[in-house]
């Protein structure tokens, strides 16, 4: 075991350094210095020279690239060129609204999913289980963004169960910032959901036709007592996997759930930034959303490799 | 035939032909804002409402079907272009340097979220249309290759492989001529379904204004133009979504039937 971490562990390495030299050059090609956009055009060349070095922005490539993945390292995510804060305390701000709001979503989904899942395999060819394939085929059809405004008209403007809108900030109490997060949550979660509602149920249904599933009948379990002992366990393999896969997408699908909600996230700051040309915050941003789905994925494994000792060989 | 493939080929067909005719015939002029005539609701002259400037909603749908379409389209080019030849030559070196550099090559664009590529694109080139199929089209790449590859790999190790490499044939002709023609029917579903995210995704990216820009109507931007108004004309979020939802849901059912057509022993058990 400690084997295989180490060497998951190294191609974790790889893959930042990859990626973060892939962002780097990515931003770098970028037409437009951030200098002289944010002096305007009459700047004087002497003006632009000086805010170039203060920038760091005359160094070579290669000096602040390193200068750029060292910081990263020690948390400095360098000075945000336009607002001249450190950009790693614009990012810990908003990092508060995204990442509850993908982990709530994230809870929300398995919630909806295990039940749904179990119930549709359990009832297999069923008019419960057809109504649930059915569901999720819809659920998968919607787009979340669009979901998000419908569950607005309802919920915030006709029924005013919450606010269309903006974000109280945890300090108002968690009860607060969660009914904040709710709608939001709902919406980014029914899409994970419906595709989680149906890998339950298809990862179940194979157990189901496993040989020791006939044995616990056989010993004298019921249908539901063997479902429970012995099936689940087994089906969850194939289920971690999903979750993990889906933080990405639900921390990528965040930024445009935050732009329905006027949240503000990491996908507003991200847009912000854009427009701005504040490749600085950018470039930290993405390589921050990149780290966390490496990461995410790393843990996914290692949790598998304890689980399972067959895969530590393997690969 | 089943149900599912008659249904969603069906759904897609409708969305398919409103884009066709919309090159030739649309009920209004896309275009043409007609204030007086703003926020009409369902019915009238204007079957499915007007918007804030008065312009014809299903005049509009039409025309974004082809945004739709046409970006998601490419995308799936894109991605089956480039991930095929990838996947079958990452087959054909099985565990070779080129195997490990494609597939690490692969989880590396697994871990951008498309979106994120999307916003790396965007922030460097402007948004529009094309950046937005780019956007797609990279996340694309690894889907392909990958399917091509874990199917190719179990292909090489059949007879009929074996007997191709006896007769002397080489391992780019082996590919081609016996590898693909055998993954065409995996490639083809998946294909069903990357474009059906693809019309997902460029909803997502004109809706936060990373996709088509004006004046290129596309369903993401119609359906942002209408939030702000969604209280007093939810037509104007209903009819793109539910335009959005329909092709979707359709493409997913014909990918789900063609899935059972093609290959008839994954008829029971089936996700």
């Amino acid at each position: 075991m400690i084997r295989y971490t180490l060497k998951r562990l190294l191609s974790l390495c790889i893959s930042l350094a990859v990626a973060s030299l892939v962002i780097f050059t990515v931003i770098e090609v970028a037409p437009g210095d951030p200098a002289s956009f944010m002096l305007g055009i009459n700047s004087q060349p002497e003006t632009l020279a000086a805010l170039r070095t203060e920038l760091g922005l005359d160094a070579s490539k290669v000096e602040r690239y390193l200068s750029w993945v060292g910081g990263l390292l020690t948390g400095d995510f360098g000075t945000s060129y336009t607002y001249r804060t450190p950009v790693a305390d614009m990012i810990s701000a908003r990092m508060w609204v995204s990442l509850p709001l993908a982990l709530y979503a994230l809870v929300l989904s398995t919630l909806i999913a295990f039940p749904a899942g179990i119930y549709a395999a359990s009832r297999r060819g069923g008019p419960g289980d057809v109504g649930v394939m059915g569901a999720t085929q819809l659920g998968v059809a919607v787009p979340n963004f669009w979901f998000a405004m419908m569950l607005v008209l309802i919920f915030a403007i006709n029924l005013r169960w919450f606010a269309a809108g903006g974000f109280v900030g945890w300090d108002k109490g968690l009860w607060a910032g969660l009914h904040a997060l709710t709608l939001p949550a709902i919406a980014l979660a029914l899409p994970q959901a419906a595709i989680l509602a149906r890998v339950m149920r298809s990862s179940l249904l194979d157990v189901l036709g496993e040989d020791y599933m006939r044995t616990a009948r056989a010993k004298g379990l019921t249908a539901r007592q063997a479902l429970w002992r012995h099936g689940l366990r087994n089906a969850l393999i194939p289920v971690l996997t999903i979750i993990g896969l889906q933080f990405s997408f639900l921390l990528a699908g965040s930024i445009i759930i935050e732009q329905v909600f006027y949240l503000p996230g990491l996908g507003r700051l991200v847009f912000q930034s854009i427009s701005a040309r504040d490749l600085i915050v950018v470039e930290s941003v993405v390589m921050l959303l990149v780290f966390s789905v490496i990461l995410v994925n790393f843990l996914v494994d290692l949790a598998y490799a304890a689980v399972d000792p067959r895969l530590r060989t393997r690969s | 035939m089943n149900r599912n493939l008659i249904l969603g080929g069906a759904l897609t067909a409708v969305f398919v032909l409103a884009a066709v005719v919309s090159f030739v015939w649309t009920p209004f002029d896309h275009t043409a804002m007609d204030i007086p005539n703003k926020l009409q609701g369902l019915g009238g002259t204007h079957l499915l409402g007007t918007d804030h400037f008065g312009r014809d909603i299903l005049s509009m749908i039409m025309v974004g079907a082809r945004t739709s379409i046409a970006v998601a389209l490419v995308a799936v080019g894109i991605g089956m272009g480039l991930g095929i030849p990838l996947g079958l030559w990452a087959a054909a070196r099985r565990g070779s340097l080129v195997d490990e550099i494609i597939m690490r090559g692969n989880d590396l664009v697994f871990a951008f979220p498309s979106l994120v590529i999307a916003i790396l694109i965007t922030a460097i080139f402007g948004a529009s249309a094309i950046n937005a199929i780019i956007a797609i089209g990279i996340f694309n790449i690894p889907v392909f290759a990958r399917i091509t590859r874990g199917a190719a790999l179990s292909l090489w190790e059949r007879e009929f492989i074996l007997a191709a490499r006896v007769a002397g044939k080489s391992a780019a002709r082996i590919s081609v001529e016996h590898i693909l023609p055998n993954v065409t029917n995996l490639l083809i579903v998946q294909g069903t379904i990357q474009f059906s995210l693809g019309i997902l995704a460029e909803a997502g990216l004109s809706y936060v204004g990373l996709g088509a820009q004006p004046p290129t109507p596309s369903w993401g931007r119609m359906l942002a133009d209408a939030q702000t108004l969604v209280s007093i004309a939810p037509h104007m979020a209903l009819m793109p979504g539910f335009a959005i939802i329909l092709t979707v849901l359709g493409l997913n059912l014909m990918g789900d039937g063609l899935r059972d057509h093609l290959d008839p022993r994954l008829r029971v058990a089936r996700a």
